[in-house]
């Protein structure tokens, strides 16, 4: 037997380089890294024993499951922005509104809160067993439920807004993103009826049902309760996996080229047959699907929906993942969107609290001012001298301003937002394309185009000089526009 | 008046009388009357010609056919269907294509893609058939991608086909222009100062190219110029706008004897330099 393959295998040992298809790359990183994590939190919270105490502490305190999950969420609803802003280019200040309409979505439809109703649909076992009133449906229902409502939003909303420019759409949409939450935050007496129980907001969810967990670890088929985050982990990876997989494919299909025709040339793309405002509307509406999935997500995350939680901070949260990320490349989405939420809920809460506890503010305070002092004067030396290096100069600003803060305050000093402030703006003055830039933004920032460079010095008229015979006397007179160079290579 | 958008492209071939016919069109911004009460007509299969001293109103009355400015009056009839005031999308959905005087190409698209965003009109597939890629769908999006091979190889530029459209040489970008507008099946082609920064001989050479595109794919072309050699090459009419109205129209030996053409080209002064 071995004797016949060893005849039939050609010469040549094939490569042994493990051999990953291009574009591959980022869909089976992301894999292994899920599960990875699900392997760990499992026998992290099963087999506590089979965890050396070091990897669990480190887990705990820098990747705890709850943290991971919210990211998750987040990656979510910035995927779905990403077909917004990144795909068709309309800037959205209020996707949150999305999110907020999938977390109302949910509420209605899993607590007993708003109806008198007593209807139950393949719901919680638990919610069955203790025969809770109210509308209770299938969280999966409910999922859909919310893509749907949240695609009829997109459109009610971008309807009448679309038809606005860039600026002027964007301050709609922040309108937007303050009135639907602010909606629902008042609408506990709407004509004496109670629609969203106000400030209370709902609370508790159903439970989830789906695969999770027993005691021992073993795999059941039940409801997932507050401690099933590892089910809950794997739902919200499947979900993110499902997103991105819709809009890898859109941004494939008719529809992603008709997006990107209109975020490069609107009216070019009009010309070309490109149905504008059905065409806008459909991105704000798939984009609003994946914000409602991702509310849906959050509300039984959170396990309530709280009208204070849909905050205008979380529509430019979502709006800096993306163009972190690198506007319009999924998988950059993806990676900045969980960076950017794990550095804001966990990073640097835990730097904070590593330094208010050994004590040690003072201290670093100091150094990072004196640090910054540095840099600074270095900046305004070299300025001084080439003109150059006025980035050394906001950055030991920055930094020196960290530091005293640090200093003056001390311990408690909350510089969260600073550092992600600091962070956005060094992000933008050094890698505007973003963390995992598409090819074509990483392009257009690095590089002008060609006729924009070659129309700075071509002389059009000078050629063929024997040809000119053939041109009518009138031509000289009335001038041809000369609006680009002359093409030596093609002609 | 009940308008699909689906509606199959007659070819040339197909109803009888003129390709495009406008009738007293009226374009004006304000109180400036940019085009005032010029008609103006297509043949089917003819290449035309619309001419004219800078801000005669040429590129105006252009985009009124093409839907992107509002046609104050007048009515514009393109395969004998009424499309005045229709959204520039669905006029071009009927068959009416056009390029750009400075050239709008999709710059961070490649030529393949910005040839098959033309195609959006004839292709089917909707969001779900595109994020489950049913067979159809595929099948659809492979035509589709044959087709813009097809249109590039036609107009000559079918190597560059991945390449971004921005990378292109101006020369380039011109036939992909071209192309694009192709791939909406059109029955009139309206280029706008297609040879702008070529030289003489490069026009020349388009100007046997503009030929081939109405030969092989039966379209009727209508062109505005400023070069005067291109334009008695290729027109077989000759529409002459100065500031908004039409002063000439006819074969191009009429148009080249005609005073008042000449008088809007040169000035009164340039008289005893023309012919």
């Amino acid at each position: 037997m071995a004797a016949d393959l060893a005849t039939v295998t050609p010469p040549v040992r094939p490569e042994r380089r493990l051999r990953i298809r291009p574009g591959m790359g980022w869909p089976l990183g992301l894999l292994v890294a899920a599960v990875v994590y699900f392997i760990y939190a499992y026998l992290d919270r099963y087999f506590r024993g089979s965890i050396p105490s070091g990897l669990h502490n480190f887990g705990t305190d820098w990747l705890p499951i709850i943290k991971i999950n919210e990211a998750l969420v987040y990656v979510l609803a910035a995927l779905g922005l990403n077909v917004v802003v990144g795909y068709a280019g309309l800037l959205d200040l209020g996707f949150v509104a999305f999110w907020a309409i999938g977390g109302y979505t949910a509420g209605w439809l899993m607590t007993d809160k708003i109806s008198g109703l007593n209807f139950h649909f393949l719901t919680a076992k638990f919610t069955d067993d203790h025969k809770i009133v109210g509308i209770h449906i299938s969280w999966w229902i409910v999922l859909i439920a919310a893509a749907l409502v949240c695609a009829l939003a997109g459109v009610l909303i971008g309807a009448p807004t679309l038809r606005l420019r860039s600026d002027y759409l964007a301050l709609v949409t922040l309108g937007f993103g303050e009135i639907i939450p602010e909606a629902f935050y008042n609408g506990d007496n709407i004509a004496g009826h109670n629609l969203t129980n106000g400030t209370q907001g709902m609370q508790p969810l159903d439970y989830v049902r789906f695969f999770t967990f027993d005691k021992t670890g073993k795999l059941v088929w039940g409801d997932l309760d507050a401690f099933a985050d590892i089910s809950r982990f794997f739902i919200f990876c499947g979900l993110t996996a499902l997103v991105i997989f819709a809009s890898l494919r859109l941004r494939d299909g008719k529809l992603g080229r008709a997006w990107l025709a209109i975020r490069e040339d609107e009216l070019a793309a009009s010309s070309m047959g490109v149905p504008l405002m059905r065409t806008k509307l459909s991105a704000y509406g798939i984009g609003a699907v994946a914000g409602g999935i991702a509310g849906a997500a959050f509300a039984v995350h959170v396990d309530a929906v709280l009208p204070d939680r849909f905050r205008f901070d979380i529509s430019i949260t979502l709006l800096a993942m993306v163009v972190l990320g690198g506007m319009g490349n999924v998988w950059g989405v993806t990676i900045g969107a969980l960076v950017l939420a794990w550095t804001n809920s966990t990073a640097l809460p835990n730097i904070q609290s590593s330094l208010d506890e050994s004590g040690s503010a003072n201290g670093v305070g100091i150094g990072l001012a004196v640090l910054g002092v540095l840099v600074l004067a270095a900046g305004i030396a070299w300025f001084v001298s080439a003109r150059k290096g006025l980035i050394f100069i906001y950055l030991g600003v920055m930094i020196a301003t960290i530091g005293i803060l640090l200093r003056i305050k001390g311990p408690g000093l909350s510089f969260q937002f600073f550092v992600f402030g600091c962070v956005l703006l060094l992000m933008m003055l050094f890698r505007r394309e973003g963390l995992i830039p598409e090819a074509r933004t990483r392009l257009v920032l690095r590089e002008p185009g060609r006729t924009e460079a070659e129309a700075l010095g071509a002389d059009m008229e000078a050629e063929a000089p024997e040809l000119e015979a053939l041109s009518d006397p009138i031509v000289h007179a009335a001038g041809t526009t000369p609006t680009g160079p002359t093409d030596r290579t093609t002609l | 008046m009940t308008t699909s958008l689906n509606a199959p492209v007659s070819p040339v071939t197909g109803t009888a009388g003129p390709a495009l016919q406008a009738t007293d069109i009226t374009v004006s911004f304000g109180g400036l009357v940019a085009v005032n009460r010029v008609s103006f007509t297509i043949p089917r299969g003819g290449i035309v010609s619309l001419i004219g001293p800078n801000g005669a109103g040429k590129t105006t009355f252009f985009n009124a056919l093409t839907g992107l400015y509002q046609v104050a009056e007048g009515k514009v009839e393109l395969d004998g269907r009424d499309i005045t005031g229709m959204p520039a999308h669905k006029i071009a959905a009927r068959g009416m294509a056009r390029t750009f005087q400075n050239i709008r190409l999709f710059g961070l698209m490649t030529a393949e893609e910005n040839v098959k965003v033309a195609m959006h009109q004839h292709l089917k597939s909707n969001v779900f058939s595109t994020i489950l890629r049913t067979p159809w769908q595929r099948r659809e999006e492979r035509e589709a991608h044959d087709a813009a091979l097809e249109l590039l190889d036609f107009v000559g530029i079918g190597k560059t086909a991945g390449e971004y459209a921005r990378n292109l040489s101006y020369g380039d970008q011109r036939r992909l222009e071209v192309a694009r507008a192709l791939a909406l099946r059109p029955s009139v082609l309206l280029l706008d100062e297609p040879t702008a920064g070529m030289n003489p001989r490069e026009s020349a050479i388009f100007t046997e190219f503009v030929h081939r595109v109405r030969d092989e794919k039966q379209v009727s072309v209508l062109l505005i110029e400023h070069d005067m050699s291109v334009v008695m090459r290729v027109s077989e009419r000759i529409t002459v706008l100065d500031r908004g109205e039409k002063i000439a129209e006819g074969g191009p030996d009429d148009i080249r004897a005609n005073d008042r053409v000449i008088e809007a080209y040169l000035g009164k002064s340039g008289m005893e330099n023309g012919r």
